[in-house]
């Protein structure tokens, strides 16, 4: 992100501001972006899982407003904007306004540290897959405050059930990453990215030595995401809504927001620890293989490793709902117990086998 | 460490009791300590009406008991009069009540499967179920003119010749096919299986004392089918659904076999009801119908277990007093002792395997 960083600072040079306002404002422009970007992504992410939902159950989904119902989802965060916000009497107000832009925030800043192209990742540290980690929990620790704070019991039982789903998932998604970080020797994302690349293409991504792990973390991230069949924070046969039963307008459509940018970004993570972020699977990048070392090529290279990060999130993204058309509801306490006696095991045995695995193959990988 | 219970109030309004049904649950966590059904919240006064009206004022609102199973309780109604009439119903009239009932039987039992997976928090099989639902749905439409409430029997035989079986026919061939794909999504499915197997237990001696009849009590090992003693029955051979597990799971089975069951009882009907001659009948004008005095008590096997109609009668044209005794009733009751100790989306999910329906219960 150095030239756009370098772009403002030169920007802001020509009207006598000092570097430091600067390094501290510059931020917010990645930030808008994303948000921008997010807006936009959700808004297809919403229609298109309505659209599979459809299909899978054999109906249409929508299609009236827009043509094949593109701007249906627009429709309805207009409406949802447009509605009035209620605040239960005896809710915590404060905590109970605060609880969803604390859920969107950390999904926004978490897209930030993510490698969209080989230039292009806003903020690079070093540990930027740890950061991401803990960033992805936060969201959840807003859904409990949610649920405590508008003093419903179906909230509450909700926000409850979330903490025991986190106390559960945290843990495993934890060892596969490490698994993860022994394979690339790196915890910055773009160097786990790299680790990847190999002439082999997509053989040489990390799902193949570290397959066990790959299932173990989607199971796990679709345990974050609260989606079927872990949606038990939400679920609307038991809990009518979970912890956003009381929520309404734009409280809801934030809420609606940040689990649908909670989706994109976690199949992003995904696809980069495991199906080799933003490189091709061929091998050899398209644009580089048919117009060479031109100046278009290499500015097609951008919007090719982009595309093929979208795209294999995008598939991700389509498994998890495919699954969530196919599966019931799991039952809190079989979470628990698949977690803990099943999947952390399991994690940690993988974790050995990669390590022993690094250690026999030495430098080749 | 203190444990603290607080009440949870499940309904009038939730997603998932069906209706009007509304529990008063004391829970610790999410277990469940107590439960308290409160019921009433769709009473219509069915049988205070049938002392207001005329018989045949009456028989529409019958099928509003129980709208998805409108037919049993029309025929109920019905058998319950001609017993006081004594009238004898010809071979073909028989076969066609037969063939309505168990069609209405399949759609009933197939609109369960999918609230019960619903319930589950699996959205597919609703579409699914429903869309098999459909197809009977329509063809009843086709018969009688109308998709929920027929009124369709009438008194001293049915109000229309039987038509457009070929319609039948289609559906009793295309739902084996179906039954299987829900075994794939369904029944083979482990977060099912984990969800519902050793849930919600119901033993032959709670069954017994909490007067549950129908599925739910098949499914706890009673061979008790009412089916088996009924008049219009008669030449009919069926095998008694019956398992011992007693769980969600058991009676999730006994109703998918059940549907097989009533197809290959449709498909016997089938064969006759194609050659059979035109329908005669000997309707009874319902302007001068008037009811012996007398008592009269008749049952029928619904697919929600026993209804039956108690009638008093003084000879006079609207009846004295009427009882109607449902199936839902008895198992909403039962949820008082089948619940307690279960977590909270087990208790949706036993409350569901029930097969409540709210209008049936309240009446």
């Amino acid at each position: 992100m150095n030239w756009l960083y370098y772009w403002y600072i030169e920007f802001l040079s020509k009207y006598n501001i000092p570097q430091i306002v600067g390094d501290i404002t510059f931020y917010v422009i990645p930030f808008c972006i994303i948000v921008a970007v997010l807006l936009i992504v959700v808004l297809i992410l919403v229609l298109v899982e309505r659209k599979l939902l459809g299909f899978f159950t054999q109906r249409k989904g929508p299609n009236r407003v827009g043509w094949w119902g593109l701007l249906q989802t627009l429709a309805d965060a207009i409406k949802l904007l447009t509605k009035e916000n209620i605040t239960p009497k005896k809710a915590d107000r404060f905590l109970f306004n605060l609880a969803p832009y604390l859920t969107f925030i950390p999904v926004v800043l978490a897209l930030g540290i993510i490698p969209y192209c080989s230039e292009f990742t806003f903020v690079n540290t070093s540990t930027n897959a740890i950061l991401y980690i803990i960033l992805a929990a936060f969201p959840v620790l807003s859904i409990f405050l949610a649920g405590w704070a508008s003093n419903n019991k179906y909230s509450l039982l909700g926000g409850m059930r979330n903490i025991a789903q986190v106390l559960s998932y945290e843990l495993p998604i934890s060892f596969v990453l490490l698994s993860i970080v022994v394979l690339a020797s790196s915890m910055n994302l773009t160097g786990i990215t790299l680790a990847q690349s190999t002439l082999l293409g997509g053989f040489g991504w990390f799902c193949i030595p570290c397959a066990l792990g790959f299932v173990i973390m989607f199971i796990c991230i679709l345990a974050e995401l609260n989606r079927c069949p872990f949606d038990l924070p939400e679920a609307e046969s038991e809990l009518i809504c979970g912890y956003n039963t009381e929520y309404s307008g734009m409280r809801f459509a934030v809420f609606y927001l940040s689990e649908y940018s909670m989706l994109f970004a976690n199949a992003i993570f995904l696809s980069i620890l495991f199906l080799g972020g933003y490189l091709s699977p061929f091998g050899k990048y398209l644009s580089t293989y048919f117009l060479g070392d031109t100046v278009v090529g290499n500015i097609l290279l951008y919007f090719e490793q982009v595309f093929w990060l979208f795209f294999k999130s995008g598939i991700i993204i389509f498994v998890i709902m495919w699954i969530r058309a196919t599966f019931p509801r799991i039952a809190p306490y079989d979470l628990l117990k698949f977690s803990w006696k099943f999947l952390l095991p399991l994690s940690i045995i993988n974790l050995f086998g990669i390590v022993i695995f690094k250690y026999i193959m030495g430098g080749a990988i | 460490m203190t444990v603290t219970t607080f009440k949870l109030n499940l309904g009038p309004q939730h997603p998932s009791t069906h209706g009007v049904l509304r529990l008063i649950l004391e829970l610790e966590g999410e277990k469940i300590l107590s439960c308290e059904p409160d019921v009433g919240y769709l009473h219509r006064g069915m049988e205070k009406m049938a002392e207001k009206m005329t018989c045949v004022q009456y028989l529409p609102t019958v099928d509003r008991i129980d709208y998805l199973a409108g037919f049993f309780y029309s025929e109920l109604f019905i058998r319950n009069i001609e017993k006081g009439l004594h009238i004898e119903h010809s071979k073909k009239t028989k076969a066609i009540k037969v063939l309505l009932l168990e069609l209405n039987r399949i759609a009933s039992h197939l609109l369960w499967i999918g609230a019960f997976l619903m319930d589950l928090g699996a959205t597919s099989p609703f579409f699914y179920a429903f869309r098999e639902r459909e197809m009977i749905l329509r063809y009843f439409e086709k018969l009688t003119g109308q998709r929920m409430m027929y009124n369709y029997f009438t008194f001293g035989g049915v109000r229309r010749d039987i038509d457009y079986l070929e319609d039948v026919e289609d559906i009793i061939k295309i739902l084996p096919s179906k039954l299987k794909d829900y075994e794939r999504i369904i029944t083979k499915n482990p977060i099912f299986i984990s969800r519902t197997q050793g849930k919600g237990i119901l033993d032959i001696k709670t069954a017994k004392n909490y007067a549950i009849t129908g599925v739910n009590l098949r499914a706890s090992g009673v061979n008790y089918d009412l089916r088996s003693f009924d008049e219009l029955y008669r030449d009919i051979e069926f095998n008694p659904v019956i398992r011992n597990e007693g769980d969600s799971l058991s009676r999730y089975l006994a109703r998918v076999e059940e549907i097989s069951e009533s197809i290959k009882i449709i498909s016997q009907l089938l064969d006759y009801l194609k050659k059979a001659e035109p329908l005669k009948q000997n309707l009874i004008n319902p302007l001068t119908m008037r009811l012996p005095e007398g008592e009269y008590y008749s049952e029928i096997e619904a697919p929600r277990g026993l209804a039956s109609c108690y009638i008093k009668s003084t000879g006079d044209e609207k009846l004295y007093r009427l009882k109607w005794r449902t199936g839902s009733y008895y198992s909403v009751n039962l949820l008082r002792k089948l619940l307690v100790g279960n977590y909270l989306n087990d208790a949706i999910a036993i409350a569901g395997s029930l097969d409540i329906i709210l209008p049936e219960v309240d009446k």
